[in-house]
C-alpha cells in the first residue's frame, strides 16, 4: 500500500497553507492560464522576463488541491532568477519525476525542494495536479498558447 | 419517486444480507474493506447480473432478429423478454415505446437529433434547469447552434431547489422542448416532475426527463410522471455499462425520423430510397448490446424482488443519518439542501480541496467521487471548483457512514497540522 505520508509531506501542507508568490503580477511580460478539466482546477501563471531572458519575477494564482498549490508554489521559488532554457530543463526533470519516467535528456538539474512532490508518481490520478503549474509556466514562457489543459 | 415513500412502511431491506450478492464489495482497498459510496457514478453488479451476462454468452449467444436457427431465436427471446421487463419496470404502455440506447447520454442525443432537429425553428426555445448534468445540456446546445433556437435555463435557489415561479415564467409558446433531470447527480435534488411536466404541456412543450439518478432509487412510473421522453442508464441500475433506455410516447416516436441508419432499423432498402422498420426497431440500428440488455433485465428482476419502495426507504434513512452526521461535523458544508432529496451528499470541507479529500478517503478504502460531477454550471453557481460526493445505494449501511465520517475526521486532522 502507498503511504499517504509520502504524498502529503509536511512541506506540501506548508505551501498549501501559505503559498509563496501568490497573486498575479501587474505588468507581466508573459502570462498563461491552465486548467485541469478532470477536476475543474484552474491556475494562472504570470512572469516578467528581463532583457537577458531571465525570469525576473514569477507569480501564480488559482484554486487547486494541496498538491497543485504546493507544486505551483515551489515552482515559483525554483524558477525565479533562471533563464528560459534552464527553466525548460527543470520542466523536463520535474515531469520525469512526477510521471516516474526516465528523462529524455541527461544532466538535468537536481530537483532538491521539488522532491517532496515525488510521491505523486504512485497516485496516477494525481500526477496532473502536480504538473498543471509546470505545463502552464512552459506555455507562458514559450507563448505556445494563452491557455493550456492537462488533457 | 419521492421521499413520501418513507411513510408507506414498505418491508424493510436487509442491506447486510444483500451485500453478499455483490462480489465486488467484498474486497480490500489499500488494506481496508471497500466502502463504496460512488453509486451516483455507477453501481456495483449483483451476481445475478454477472451470471445472466455470462450465461447468455455461454449458452444463448447469437445475433437477434436475423437468424432462423434455434440459437438466434433463443437470443431474440431473451432480448425481447428484457424489453418487456423494462416496459413493466417504468410502466410504459407498450414495448414499442422502449428503445435501447448506449445509455442516458445516447438516449438524450437521440431525442435532440431526431425529434429536436425535425421540429426546432430559429425563434424556438429549449428549456433546461440550472442543475443539469452535461449530458442534458450539451446535446441541446449542439441542437440550438444548428437550428438557431435558444437555450433557456431555469434557475435554482441556494438550497438547490428549482425556482418554480421562474420556471413557469420561462415557459411560453416559443418553448418547444423542456429537458429536466429527475434527480440532480451533483446535488441530490428531486424535482417535482409531475407538476413541471403539466406546466410545460400547458405551454405546448414536449418534456424529456433525465432519469439516470432516479430509476434505481425508487419507483418510477412514466405514465404518472406524464413526461414524453424518459432516459436512463443500465449501469446506474446495478446492470451492465453500455446499455440504456429511451422511453418515448408512441405518437412522437412514430413521427420522428430515424437518427442512426443501418441494419435492423429498415423495412426495405433500395438505392432509390428506404423505408423504416416499426417501433422500437426504427431507432435501433445495428447489432444491439444484446448481453447488456439481458443483464439489464436481470438487474430489474433483482431490484423488483427487493422492492423499489424498500430501496427508497432504506436510502432515505441513510440520507437522514449522513445529513445529521454532516451537520455535527465541524468544517463540513453540504452543497444541495433541497427539501426533497435522493441519497446523494455533495460536500466540501473547509480549507481542503475535494481532490485531497478523495485521495485521503481512498487511503482508508472509502470510495467517493470528487470533481465537478459533469455539472460545471452547478459548481459555478455554488462558487466551488469541485465537490466531494458520497452517493448511496441499496447495499450501503450505517457502518459505511461511520467509515465515511471517520475518514473525513482523519482528513481534517491531517490538514490541521
Amino acid at each position: 500500500m502507498n503511504d499517504l505520508r509520502d504524498l502529503y509531506q509536511e512541506v506540501i501542507f506548508d505551501h498549501n497553507r501559505s503559498p509563496r508568490n501568490f497573486g498575479l503580477l501587474e505588468h507581466p511580460t508573459h502570462q498563461a492560464h491552465g486548467v485541469n478539466p478532470l477536476c475543474g482546477d484552474e491556475l494562472t501563471v504570470s512572469l516578467v522576463l528581463d532583457k537577458d531572458g531571465v525570469i525576473e519575477d514569477l507569480r501564480f494564482e488559482g484554486r487547486g488541491c494541496a498538491i497543485s498549490t504546493a507544486s505551483a508554489s515551489i515552482m515559483t521559488e525554483t524558477l525565479k532568477g533562471l533563464s528560459v532554457p534552464e527553466a525548460d530543463r527543470y520542466f523536463d526533470a520535474f515531469h520525469a519525476m512526477a510521471t516516474g519516467q526516465t528523462p529524455s535528456q541527461t544532466d538535468l538539474p537536481a530537483l532538491t525542494k521539488l522532491e517532496v512532490l515525488s510521491g505523486v508518481r504512485d497516485y496516477p490520478a494525481r500526477v496532473k495536479c502536480a504538473t498543471l503549474a509546470w505545463h502552464t509556466v512552459r506555455s507562458a514562457l514559450h507563448n505556445a498558447s494563452a491557455s493550456v489543459t492537462t488533457e | 419517486m419521492n421521499s413520501a415513500a418513507l411513510n408507506q412502511n414498505p418491508p424493510a431491506l436487509d442491506a447486510y444480507a444483500l451485500r453478499a450478492d455483490f462480489p465486488a464489495l467484498a474486497q480490500q482497498i489499500n488494506d481496508h474493506p471497500l466502502v463504496y459510496l460512488d453509486n451516483g457514478a455507477t453501481t456495483q453488479k449483483p451476481q445475478a447480473v454477472i451470471d445472466a451476462v455470462a450465461d447468455f454468452y455461454s449458452h444463448d449467444n447469437a445475433n437477434v432478429h436475423r437468424g432462423v436457427h434455434g440459437l438466434s431465436q433463443r437470443a431474440s427471446d431473451r432480448f425481447d423478454g428484457a424489453r418487456e421487463k423494462v416496459r413493466a419496470f417504468i410502466n410504459a404502455p407498450s414495448c414499442a415505446e422502449v428503445i435501447f440506447t448506449q445509455g442516458t447520454t445516447g438516449a438524450i442525443n437521440l431525442v435532440a437529433q431526431s425529434y429536436g432537429r425535425s421540429i426546432l425553428k430559429k425563434a424556438d426555445e429549449v428549456l433546461v434547469s440550472a442543475m443539469e448534468h452535461h449530458a442534458n445540456i450539451v446535446p441541446w446546445q449542439l441542437l440550438c447552434e444548428e437550428t438557431g433556437a435558444t437555450l433557456k435555463v431555469a434557475p435554482m435557489n441556494n438550497n438547490a431547489e428549482l425556482l418554480l415561479e421562474d420556471f413557469a415564467n420561462l415557459l411560453s409558446e416559443k418553448t418547444r422542448i423542456v429537458a429536466l433531470t429527475h434527480v440532480s447527480n451533483a446535488l441530490g435534488t428531486i424535482n417535482p416532475i409531475q407538476q413541471l411536466t403539466r406546466q410545460a404541456h400547458q405551454a405546448g412543450a414536449v418534456v424529456l426527463i433525465d432519469g439516470a439518478q432516479s430509476v434505481a432509487h425508487g419507483p418510477v412510473d412514466v405514465q404518472s410522471l406524464g413526461c414524453d421522453f424518459f432516459a436512463f442508464s443500465g449501469h446506474k441500475l446495478y446492470g451492465p455499462t453500455g446499455i440504456g433506455v429511451l422511453y418515448g410516447r408512441e405518437a412522437l416516436l412514430e413521427a420522428m425520423p430515424p437518427w442512426l441508419g443501418g441494419g435492423d432499423m429498415i423495412r426495405t432498402v433500395s438505392f432509390e430510397g428506404s423505408t423504416w422498420n416499426a417501433l422500437p426497431y426504427k431507432f435501433e440500428a445495428g447489432t444491439p448490446h444484446i448481453a447488456g440488455v439481458v443483464g439489464l433485465g436481470a438487474a430489474i428482476d433483482y431490484l423488483e424482488a427487493i422492492g423499489l419502495q424498500a430501496i427508497s426507504a432504506h436510502e432515505q434513512a441513510l440520507l437522514a443519518l449522513a445529513t445529521q452526521r454532516a451537520h455535527s461535523q465541524p468544517g463540513m458544508r453540504i452543497i444541495g439542501n433541497a427539501s426533497d432529496k435522493a441519497a446523494i451528499v455533495s460536500f466540501e470541507l473547509e480549507g481542503i480541496h475535494p481532490h485531497d479529500v478523495g485521495t485521503i478517503l481512498d487511503s482508508v478504502g472509502v470510495a467517493i467521487r470528487t470533481g465537478h460531477h459533469c455539472a460545471m454550471p452547478v459548481m459555478k453557481f455554488f462558487d466551488v471548483p469541485a465537490t466531494a460526493r458520497a452517493s448511496f445505494g441499496l447495499y450501503n449501511t450505517a457502518e459505511d457512514i461511520n467509515a465515511l465520517f471517520d475518514a473525513i475526521t482523519k482528513t481534517q486532522s491531517l490538514f490541521a497540522r
